[in-house]
């Protein structure tokens, strides 16, 4: 129908576990086996029409009990959307949440507040699947938006084009892709007009559009003459011939690791313009592609490795480590590196990796059995067995595998005829057999 | 964090700024019309060290045994010395008007109205431009005929996009195709099979100028904590539980999980002949001749343990960090630029002055550079936006400490879009430094370089 090829193979456990990590932040316990029996075109259908959200297990609260203060205290932002992507009942909603913000890189370090950055969230998740020039409206717009990149400084007498350029280049058209530096001028003029104020010890307010900051005069863009605004800079944009491929090229970049062919992308455009900007029906054909199913595994954000751990094991929010973990990790959720957003194609090092052993570390700590009281059995085969029921059986591969059960081997074999060694590095290697499971290279890609 | 003993340095301060330092690290996600980062698709294998050990990323060696790195990096480390270029990058697109400011200029308060700088002490080969305060450093280093200054280095018509002008700077050339460094392709050249040392980039990851295509290169964090723990994990147990990491992941069907799976355990051998700048209990292992800055970032500290490196044989040949501070300064330029500028600066005195005291000036080239200047004309933010050609600086003892290009002048000097015209190609100090300061052939680095005019660089 819409012309994109679609994966015509067996919809199982596996396809179905994938579709939930692409499309989401991973299955709960049983999640990919229900999801199986919708079918592929049914399940899409369900993650890209969801109900109602409704956020499902306990409730975030901070290491004290207290519930968080998103808007005011260091890192509860960042653990207030870790705990949306792990309680909520519409993941894909939430996964484009992620990826507005990692489109229209925003950071507080420039913005400098948490209610505004969360506003901008709100707008993001609002706009998650709806229409593309609605919601690139919305951010040129956006006080978060006008701080981050100088909107609310670009005016008449003065003009500043940091937004105007990064709309063209990062958000709608891509470097060198039809258009001029002078496009970039002209298209900083049309922006003008955007103004707020700042309060001595209440910051950034009134954030308004001032017909008197703008420029009213003719401009040219992309060869035509107009006296243009916001509003036609926004329709420009996304009318420019390069705007389609654009578009669909870095959404699929999201979603699947390899890139597309001529004819997907030729095909997936098509969708786009067909359906008049809209991004569900492009989404949609972009989670039944056959890449998505036979290409190669992602490697996981920290964000959605960190969502993900915790939904597996039915855990909620109750540390606000994960904000400063995160960081280790090399995503701090509301500062991305710029306003590029985080690379995607580079998400592990060796310092990073670093901060998903940490994080994996976090998330298990409530579980560690301890070595003096607990009983585990003396015997590799069953320990590993046992690590990963409790991690709800992942598919591990036989290099993984066995490096987990020699290391096992080995660590009983330091115990032994030790007696007191023998019952407490049971429990020591079932706790370490955990967290290696956590780290391994089949929970970090999916 | 009261029940974490291993996050004593994880204050609020240090993660913030942590995260800016991170700012540039890599070139972005490809986007179209976008440059392929250098170095993408290079296999990496990493080597963690444990308790006080250091990291060791190791680039583009995935055929080589361990023993192989270490004998190789042994046995360089007995050869002959080599002279070591070491580039410094200001991510951003640092205000050359700002590092140099044009006073005596007529349009220069013109220009920037609320920006222009007043004061800042003389810079003797222009007597239009004086030195920004915070890099009174360079000002003394420049007395000692230790700067070499480009005050208008770029290339014609100037790509305004951060990513891609890093990128030809990167590559060395302005193609959007190239896939590995300038550095990286000398390395190619000259390294040897078993040696990453020679290729190290002192940053959380590879920088991209260093990306090869056949010899291993390698990245250290600097010289902080790298540990890994687990809960209820101790002893022997723990000790095993760490060497297992290595043992995770050798994954060879699937372009996922070889990422996934690329980091290595086996780093206690290789992590002795990285002693001399590991950290004990929190302090460096090394100790320095001069006083660093203070500072919650890692450049002074990584600046250190490269000093400390070089003074114990380690094998380097190209070395790249990147700068503090915050250079794309569309709003608020004057307090941002100047903290940035000032730690920089006073960390690469303090760098300079270490080599001196070690006896080891002579053998090192500091090269500084940013991907493009800033325009002219402030924009009315309190800053300035995009330009072309820059400012930037050939730090050490043998440098000729004398400017390569002029100044143009405000004048006759902008282009038509109000931007600083180039009075030298970075290329062109590229082919200089291959030739004069690493004894290369420029021609074999360099695609079509044979055209550029090369200045006199050393003394």
């Amino acid at each position: 129908m819409s012309g994109v090829a679609a994966f015509a193979g067996s919809f199982n456990a596996a396809q179905a576990e994938r579709l939930l990590w692409r499309a989401g932040f991973g299955p709960r316990k049983g999640e990919a086996e229900a999801l199986t029996r919708l079918g592929l075109d049914g399940a899409v259908h369900a993650l890209t029409n969801p109900d109602r959200e409704q956020l499902v297990g306990p409730a975030a609260k901070d290491e004290k009990g207290r519930p968080l203060a998103p808007y005011d205290a260091w890192g509860h932002d960042h653990v207030w959307w870790i705990d949306r992507m792990v309680r909520t009942s519409r993941p894909l909603v939430e996964r484009m949440t992620l990826v507005w913000h990692d489109w229209f890189a925003t950071s507080d370090a420039g913005v400098d507040s948490q209610r505004l950055m969360l506003n901008q969230n709100q707008l993001f998740r609002e706009h998650a699947l709806g229409s593309f020039p609605d919601l690139l409206g919305q951010v040129t717009k956006d006080p978060a938006m006008l701080l981050w990149l100088n909107g609310s400084d670009n005016s008449k007498r003065s003009p500043n084009e940091n937004y105007g350029r990064e709309m063209l280049e990062l958000f709608t058209l891509g470097a060198g892709r039809g258009y001029t530096e002078s496009d970039v001028r002209q298209n900083a003029r049309a922006l003008t007009g955007f103004r707020n104020d700042w309060k001595p010890g209440v910051g950034t307010v009134n954030f308004r559009y001032d017909p008197s900051a703008h420029d009213a005069g003719v401009k040219t863009i992309f060869h035509k003459r107009g006296a243009f605004t916001w509003k036609d800079s926004v329709r420009l944009a996304v009318a420019h011939p390069s705007h389609p491929s654009f578009f669909v090229n870095k959404l699929w970049g999201y979603f699947i690791p390899t890139p597309p062919d001529a004819a997907t992308l030729r095909a997936l455009e098509h969708v786009y313009v067909g359906s008049g900007n809209r991004i569900k029906p492009v989404v949609a054909a972009i989670l039944k592609h056959p890449s998505l199913y036979t290409g190669p595994r992602m490697v996981k954000s920290p964000a959605l490795y960190n969502a993900g751990l915790l939904r597996r094991l039915g855990r909620g929010i109750d540390t606000t480590a994960y904000a400063w973990l995160g960081a280790m990790a090399g995503q701090r959720l509301f500062s991305p590196p710029n306003v590029a957003g985080w690379d995607d194609t580079r998400w592990l090092d060796t310092a990073t990796w670093r901060g998903r052993w940490w994080i994996a570390t976090y998330v298990l700590k409530p579980f560690a059995l301890d070595p003096g009281k607990a009983v585990q059995p003396f015997d590799a085969h069953a320990l590993l067995d046992g690590a990963l029921t409790f991690w709800n059986k992942p598919e591990l591969g036989n290099a993984t595998h066995g490096a987990l059960l020699a290391f096992a081997q080995n660590a009983l074999g330091d115990a032994a005829g030790t007696a007191w060694k023998r019952k407490q590095y049971a429990v020591m290697t079932q706790n370490a057999l955990r967290q290696l499971i956590a780290v391994s290279p089949e929970m970090q890609a999916a | 964090m009261s029940d974490c003993n291993h996050c004593d340095g994880l204050s609020r301060s240090r993660l913030l700024h942590r995260a800016a330092a991170e700012a540039g690290r890599g070139l972005p996600a490809i986007e179209p019309g976008m440059p392929l980062p250098a170095g993408t698709g290079l296999s990496r294998r990493s080597f963690l060290g444990h308790g006080a050990g250091a990291l060791l990323a190791v680039y583009g060696s995935s055929k080589l045994g361990l023993r192989a790195l270490e004998e190789g990096i042994a046995a360089a480390a007995g050869g002959a010395a080599q002279p070591i270029l070491i580039s410094i990058f200001l991510e951003g697109g640092a205000d050359g008007l700002s590092v140099l400011s044009p006073q005596g200029d007529p349009l220069y308060t013109k220009l920037r109205p609320s920006l222009a700088l007043s004061g800042g002490s003389a810079f003797s080969e222009d007597d239009r431009l004086r030195w920004h305060p915070a890099a009174a450093a360079l000002a003394t280093l420049h007395g000692e005929q230790k700067v070499t200054v480009m005050p208008a280095v770029g290339y014609t018509n100037a790509d305004q996009s951060h990513f891609t002008s890093r990128h030809y700077w990167e590559v060395g050339a302005t193609s959007t195709s190239l896939r590995t460094g300038w550095l990286g392709r000398y390395l190619d050249r000259v390294g040897v099979a078993d040696n990453p040392l020679q290729g190290l980039s002192l940053d959380d990851t590879l920088a991209p100028a260093l990306a090869t295509a056949k010899v291993p290169v390698a990245s250290i964090d600097g010289p902080d904590q790298y540990d890994f723990w687990s809960n209820r994990v101790w002893g022997e147990v723990e000790d095993r539980m760490l060497a297992a990491i290595g043992a995770l992941g050798v994954q060879p069907t699937d372009a996922g999980l070889q990422v996934a799976g690329s980091v290595a355990a086996q780093v206690h051998r290789l992590r002795t002949q990285l002693v001399p700048f590991q950290n004990q209990d929190g302090k460096p292992a090394y100790t320095s001749p001069v006083a660093y800055p203070t500072s919650d970032d890692a450049f002074p500290r990584r600046l250190a343990g490269l000093a400390a490196m070089l003074a114990a044989g380690l094998p380097l040949r190209c070395v790249a960090l990147s700068a503090p501070g915050e250079y794309d300064t569309h709003s608020n330029q004057a307090p941002a630029l100047s903290s940035g500028l000032q730690l920089t600066t006073d960390s690469l005195l303090a760098f300079q002055r270490d080599l001196e005291a070690r006896g080891l000036a002579d053998r090192v080239l500091v090269h500084v550079w940013s991907e493009f200047g800033r325009r002219a004309g402030e924009n009315g933010s309190g800053g300035t936006d995009h330009g072309a050609a820059g400012v930037g600086f050939l730090i050490g003892s043998r440098v000729k400490g004398t400017m390569i290009g002029a100044f143009p002048g405000l004048a006759t000097g902008l282009d038509e879009e109000g931007n600083l015209k180039a009075t030298s190609d970075f290329r062109a100090i590229y082919a200089a430094l291959l030739e004069q300061w690493l004894g290369t052939d420029a021609a074999a680095v360099l695609p079509g370089i044979d055209s550029f005019a090369r200045p006199a660089l050393l003394t």
